[in-house]
């Protein structure tokens, strides 16, 4: 139960996945303009990152090593969370058209969100069985949507300041976003 | 003719994939720690981003357009796993501190957007030549990165350049200053075609 307590706690706080990994920078970038847009990028992400995470694992496990042919990991992973962005594309617009139509492009974005394909080779680089790949996948989504939330709200104010010239635009996200990544290092400190 | 070759040339430094068009950004901050990981991940970046322009322009003809994303990504995976192959058996240290990252090329948003943008229009040649441009750009602004945080983490001990707070702000100061920097060499080369036209006239 410590462990998997631990696990969470790590993934959504103290070694969060955009502001302690960086991995899927671009997205957190890219859809952090308004809260809206990033609560259901976060969801949309949240939900394929522990799906593939899992279907993943399992493919590694039961097919992969079996046969000797871990060097085709980086493929067939590319491969499935593909598809599976795909089919989730399908059944959401077939099923829940609402939630489809406010998730729009940035579910076929989801495919080249490195935090996908990253934590699918964490999860085996970890050595996690199947239970606690299921909790590290979700918690390091919640992580990535808790993100991207507090970035949307800190640049819709940013909206209303006036800004210089040449940090127009990404440069002042960027450092925004440093300076945010130094808040979340002092959390590290608290569960140490 | 020429026009193509060079607009496909300088396209590394005046669309610079980094501090332009705002890609490949994940591994910019995370693996520009130091100056040896940001070569050694700017080349292999480098590396996959010629070959997978070489081939996909190759067989721009032949893909269907409907398969063309899965078909891009498994060309890529493909040389990603060349690569991974090829620093894990020959480069062990290099492998140790940006392994990770390796298998994460593949989602380099630099080298899909590439394909999509430009290797699956445009003929083999300048594919390459664009594979080649965007690059270096690339290793080029990673290595910026990595000597800026290196310098100010290890000359200047100031710790938190190392961590990815730090990347977070070295590269928003290094894009207000590649913004800064592209300001004047616009208004300078408005300047002088304006005095051109105005001898001509």
């Amino acid at each position: 139960m410590g462990e998997i307590f631990s696990i969470i706690i790590a993934a959504i706080l103290t070694d969060n996945v955009v502001l302690n990994q960086s991995i899927g920078i671009c997205p957190f970038l890219g859809v952090s303009k308004k809260t809206s847009s990033a609560v259901g990028m976060g969801l949309a992400v949240t939900f394929v990152i522990a799906i593939s995470s899992v279907v993943c694992w399992m493919l590694y496990e039961f097919v992969l090593a079996p046969l000797a042919i871990e060097y085709l990991q980086t493929i067939i992973f590319i491969l499935i969370i593909a598809c599976l962005v795909q089919i989730l594309d399908i059944v959401l617009k077939k099923f829940a058209p609402t939630l489809y139509n406010s998730l729009g492009i940035y579910l076929a974005l989801i495919t080249t969100n490195c935090a996908v394909l990253g934590t699918a080779n964490a999860v085996i680089t970890n050595g996690y069985n199947l239970l606690y790949t299921f909790i590290y996948g979700t918690s390091i989504g919640l992580g990535f949507m808790m993100a991207l939330v507090l970035m949307a709200g800190i640049r819709e104010r940013q909206e209303r300041t006036i800004i210089a010239k040449p940090f127009r635009g990404f440069a002042i996200a960027l450092v925004t976003a440093g300076i945010m990544a130094l808040a979340f290092m002092g959390l590290a400190g608290m569960f140490a | 003719m020429n026009n193509k070759y060079t607009s496909a040339l300088t396209g590394g430094l005046f669309s610079n994939p980094v501090f332009v068009l705002v890609l490949g950004t994940c591994p910019t901050i995370a693996k520009s720690t130091n100056v040896t990981n940001a070569v050694g991940l700017g080349f292999a970046t480098m590396f996959v981003l010629v070959f997978s322009n070489l081939v996909i322009s190759a067989l721009r003809n032949i893909i269907p357009d409907k398969v063309r994303l899965p078909a891009y990504i498994v060309i890529i995976a493909t040389f990603v796993t060349l690569v991974q192959m090829f620093i894990s058996s020959y480069l062990p240290a290099l492998d140790a501190s940006i392994g990770a990252f390796i298998p994460l090329i593949v989602v380099n948003c630099i080298i899909l957007g590439r394909a999509e943008a430009f290797a699956s229009k445009n003929d083999v040649v300048t594919s390459v030549i664009d594979g080649l441009s965007m690059g270096l750009g690339f290793v080029a602004a990673i290595t910026l990165m990595g000597a800026t945080r290196q310098f100010l983490a290890e000359v200047l001990k100031i710790e938190i350049f190392a961590k990815t707070a730090g990347g977070f702000i070295v590269f928003g100061l290094l894009m207000a200053l590649f913004n800064v920097l592209i300001g004047i060499y616009n208004e300078k080369s408005k300047a002088k075609q304006e005095s051109l036209e105005e001898k001509e006239a």
